[in-house]
């Protein structure tokens, strides 16, 4: 007997699933670094689809898609950072229901 | 028996690592402390890493390691640390209706991404890319970036630039 190997479908779910907890996430929370952080969850679970199927089609773009992915991060992590301790020095707080400076 | 002992293992870290994952990132959206989610993503991140190992993937997983474990939570842990935050208030009644409706439609959205996902199996042409030849995946990720993808890779090194001097500008202190 044959056992088969783990089909790309639950590849496919678990990133759906680790994508919605990222959604519940940023919805649900005030604090701006948890909201950063779920969204950070969120591109990764995209990279999973991304891995999953470059590795099922036996291609490369898919790799470098979540390569490009990673790097836009990175520089998303240094800006936002930064856009937080700037708040934080003229606010006093980051909840993200109380910076709302920008709406009318 | 023997042919399957590799499988066998396949299944069991992709298992064990998918439930890992999954309560990870549950409680990194849970926990009130700010550094306990941080510390709970770098989890999440390290089972990535994990999966991506199971998809042949090596150098996405080590830069998952290096990148996002490492450099990106870093910042985040910083940061905390750097501002006081005062515990998260408890909401009030129309903040938790609010909360409950977007949980409900995030969680439809889930089903919707679950029926398109199982409903039709992949398609596509497949490449030449094959698991044998991915164990050479350095040399691999390197040919296709250095040829291929050049123009992006150099736009992403602009984008680099540009995002490290727009951190530093932002946080200069105004004179």
């Amino acid at each position: 007997m044959i056992i088969p190997s783990v089909p790309p479908v639950l590849y496919l779910v678990l990133s759906g699933i680790l994508f919605t907890i990222g959604v519940i996430g940023a919805l649900t929370r005030r604090n701006a670094i948890i909201v950063f952080m779920c969204i950070e969850m969120m591109l990764n679970a995209v990279n999973l689809t991304f891995i999953t199927v470059s590795r099922f089609l036996q291609s490369m773009d898919g790799v470098l898609f979540a390569f490009f992915v990673m790097a836009v991060a990175a520089a998303e992590a240094a800006v936002g950072l930064a856009i937080f301790v700037m708040i934080y020095r003229s606010r006093e707080t980051i909840n993200v229901d109380e910076i709302n400076l920008l709406k009318w | 028996m023997a042919e399957n002992i590799g499988t066998i293992f396949q299944w069991l870290i992709f298992l064990g690592v998918a439930f890992t994952s999954i309560i990870a990132s549950l409680l990194v959206i849970t926990r009130k402390n700010p550094i306990h989610s941080a510390l709970f993503l770098v989890l999440t991140f390290l089972c990535m890493a994990v999966l991506y190992l199971l998809l042949y993937s090596q150098f996405i997983a080590i830069i998952q390691v290096v990148v996002y474990a490492g450099a990106i939570v870093m910042l985040i842990v910083f940061v905390i640390m750097l501002l006081d935050l005062e515990e998260e208030l408890q909401s009030g009644l129309k903040l938790l209706y609010s909360k409950v409706i977007g949980s409900g439609l995030a969680v439809l959205f889930l089903f919707g991404i679950i029926y398109s996902v199982a409903a039709r199996s992949l398609t596509g042409k497949t490449g030449t890319y094959t698991p044998e030849k991915m164990n050479a995946n350095v040399k691999a990720v390197g040919e296709v970036l250095f040829t291929q993808y050049l123009l992006p890779f150099e736009i992403i090194s602009v984008l680099l630039v540009a995002a490290i001097i727009g951190a530093v500008i932002l946080s200069k202190k105004r004179t």
